[in-house]
């Protein structure tokens, strides 16, 4: 039911106006929510309360609701928050009154059918992950796909992202950003346009020609006032950069635009040599975005999306919302903002490369893999490198990859094997204490 | 045009950090029947703890936002 007509019956049924004004309200406190609650069972009694919580109660802004008859019922049984508010939500929609007996019986139902989901101690999770990954793997395309639009950025999709994650690449074949912005900029094109000039690597070649003449030995700037204009910058801020790539520069303004450094007593090469060098200086803009694209997003705010990657930089730029920007590189993630936002950046970036390609991995098995990466305190990859070269067993280690240099290194070492994991108790032919085969039994005397 | 400070803790990718307090500690590895160099690890260099005042041996509380369970707890200890 509408809040609006809610409140209209409320009114009729004769509870005070300023209740139902607090009803109406979009977002309710759960401190007010309980007052609300305590004012309606005084003023209708308690038949209504429900019924009248239930028709507001999905407004209320805390997870942990704990209002009504049906949410305090719901609040006892031991399931994730998640599937109380879901609960809750579907009881709401049913119309007839429910008895305290099926509303027993049904949450009972709920926590049983939760507890049989629960996965069994010594199951081995690791190994079903990697199935539930693997296998939709097969079905992933091997090549790199570009981003939606016509000349946008290339991303690596697929396979090959999926891969560069687990490994916990350091370079990236395409590292992006997606830069979100402030309100004040998200809503104009041109404004955003400006920032997107902030962050993009300008260099000297970009707005200028840059020719070095042997006849008067120096190098000759001429700048590009249109590109000037279209980037923002002075020609002022120009000269400065290149007066600043070196105190012993003799810069001379010649005017219309042109720049002439004087190269005295060098040789021909030292002149070719500072000409590249004026090219490749950066007037403006983040070292290593190299480009930066205005897309305007379905929910119509326009966002940023860079080639190249320098998260810390950008998010100090004005006007970018340091709060939503990420980047497709884990470990700067890990770098800037930590390992809890590393790990939470595999489980986005992994589902979201799955889910590209039309595939449906639960999310549990993603969640393993980045609590498994992000164990120790920092991104380790899947692999000979992380957490597999880092296993206790020698058996387990030379049984994975390089088989010879773990032997002869465990053999140098003097390493003993516990026995204890699964490769290594199928190497010497003994039953893998595992699901149930850790358990043991022992009959009753 | 630069910020004076950056707040990475308002980023949506870092969850919610608390230092625990001994005795929730030991709450904690009771239950769970575990040491303290069992727990997943977190290093005191880490952005997401900084001027926190947590040192080497602390336990950190964080709330995650779970795509399955809705919120979840999780711990790390911190390491050097």
């Amino acid at each position: 039911m509408e809040i609006k007509t809610a409140a209209e019956e409320l009114k009729k049924s004769g509870v005070d106006e300023e209740i139902v004004e607090l009803i109406k309200e979009e977002f309710i406190s759960v401190a007010l929510a309980t007052e609300i609650e305590e004012q309606l069972e005084m003023q209708v009694g308690q038949p209504y309360v429900d019924d009248i919580i239930l028709m507001f109660g999905r407004e209320v802004e805390s997870e942990e609701l704990n209002l009504g008859r049906i949410g305090r019922e719901v609040n006892k049984i031991k399931v994730p928050v998640k599937i109380k508010n879901e609960l809750r939500q579907k009881l709401r929609v049913v119309k007839t009154k429910l008895s305290k007996e099926k509303l027993d019986a049904i949450l009972a139902a709920v926590e049983q059918k939760y507890e049989e989901a629960q996965v069994e101690p010594r199951e081995a999770v690791g190994i079903v992950a990697a199935q539930s990954i693997g296998e939709p793997g097969t079905q992933m395309t091997m090549r790199t796909f570009h981003y939606a639009g016509v000349g946008a950025i290339y991303i690596t999709l697929g396979l090959p992202r999926i891969i560069e994650i687990v490994d916990a690449r350091k370079k990236l074949s395409t590292p992006t950003m997606k830069v979100k912005l402030v309100s004040e900029f998200a809503s104009e094109r041109n404004k955003a346009e400006k920032i997107a000039m902030e962050i993009e690597e300008t260099h000297i070649r970009d707005i200028a020609k840059v020719k070095a003449a042997i006849e008067d030995m120096s190098v000759w700037i001429v700048l590009n006032a249109k590109e000037l204009k279209r980037r923002y910058i002075m020609s002022e801020e120009v000269e400065q950069t290149i007066q600043d790539i070196g105190t012993a520069l003799l810069v001379e303004v010649v005017g219309g635009g042109k720049l002439r450094i004087h190269v005295k007593d060098k040789s021909y090469h030292d002149l070719l040599r500072l000409e590249a060098k004026v090219s490749t200086t950066l007037v403006k803009g983040i070292g290593g975005i190299k480009r930066a694209l205005v897309r305007r997003d379905p929910s119509g705010e326009y966002v940023l999306y860079t080639e190249g990657s320098a998260l810390k930089k950008v998010l100090k730029v004005d006007g970018v919302d340091s709060g939503r920007t990420t980047t497709n590189n884990i470990n700067e993630i890990s770098d800037v903002l930590g390992i809890e936002a590393a790990r939470n950046a595999i489980i986005e970036e992994m589902a979201g490369t799955l889910d590209e390609q039309g595939l449906d991995v639960d999310p549990r098995h993603i969640t393993l893999i980045a609590d498994t990466m992000t164990m120790d305190g920092e991104v380790k990859q899947i692999g000979r490198h992380g957490i597999a070269g880092e296993k206790a067993s020698v058996l387990s280690r030379a049984a994975f990859e390089v088989t010879v240099d773990n032997l002869l290194e465990a053999a140098i070492h003097g390493e003993t094997d516990a026995l204890k994991g699964v490769t290594e108790n199928v190497i010497v032919g003994q039953p893998i204490k595992l699901g149930t085969g850790a358990i043991e039994l022992r009959a009753r005397k | 045009m630069k910020k004076e400070t950056l707040s990475i803790l308002e980023h949506e990718l870092v969850p919610e950090h608390v230092l625990m307090d001994e005795s929730e500690v030991k709450e904690l590895l009771d239950k769970y029947k575990i040491r303290r160099v069992q727990l997943p690890k977190i290093k005191v260099s880490d952005p997401a703890i900084n001027g926190m005042g947590a040192e080497v041996g602390d336990v950190v509380e964080i709330t995650r936002q779970s795509r399955t369970a809705g919120k979840a707890l999780s711990f790390r200890l911190v390491i050097g």
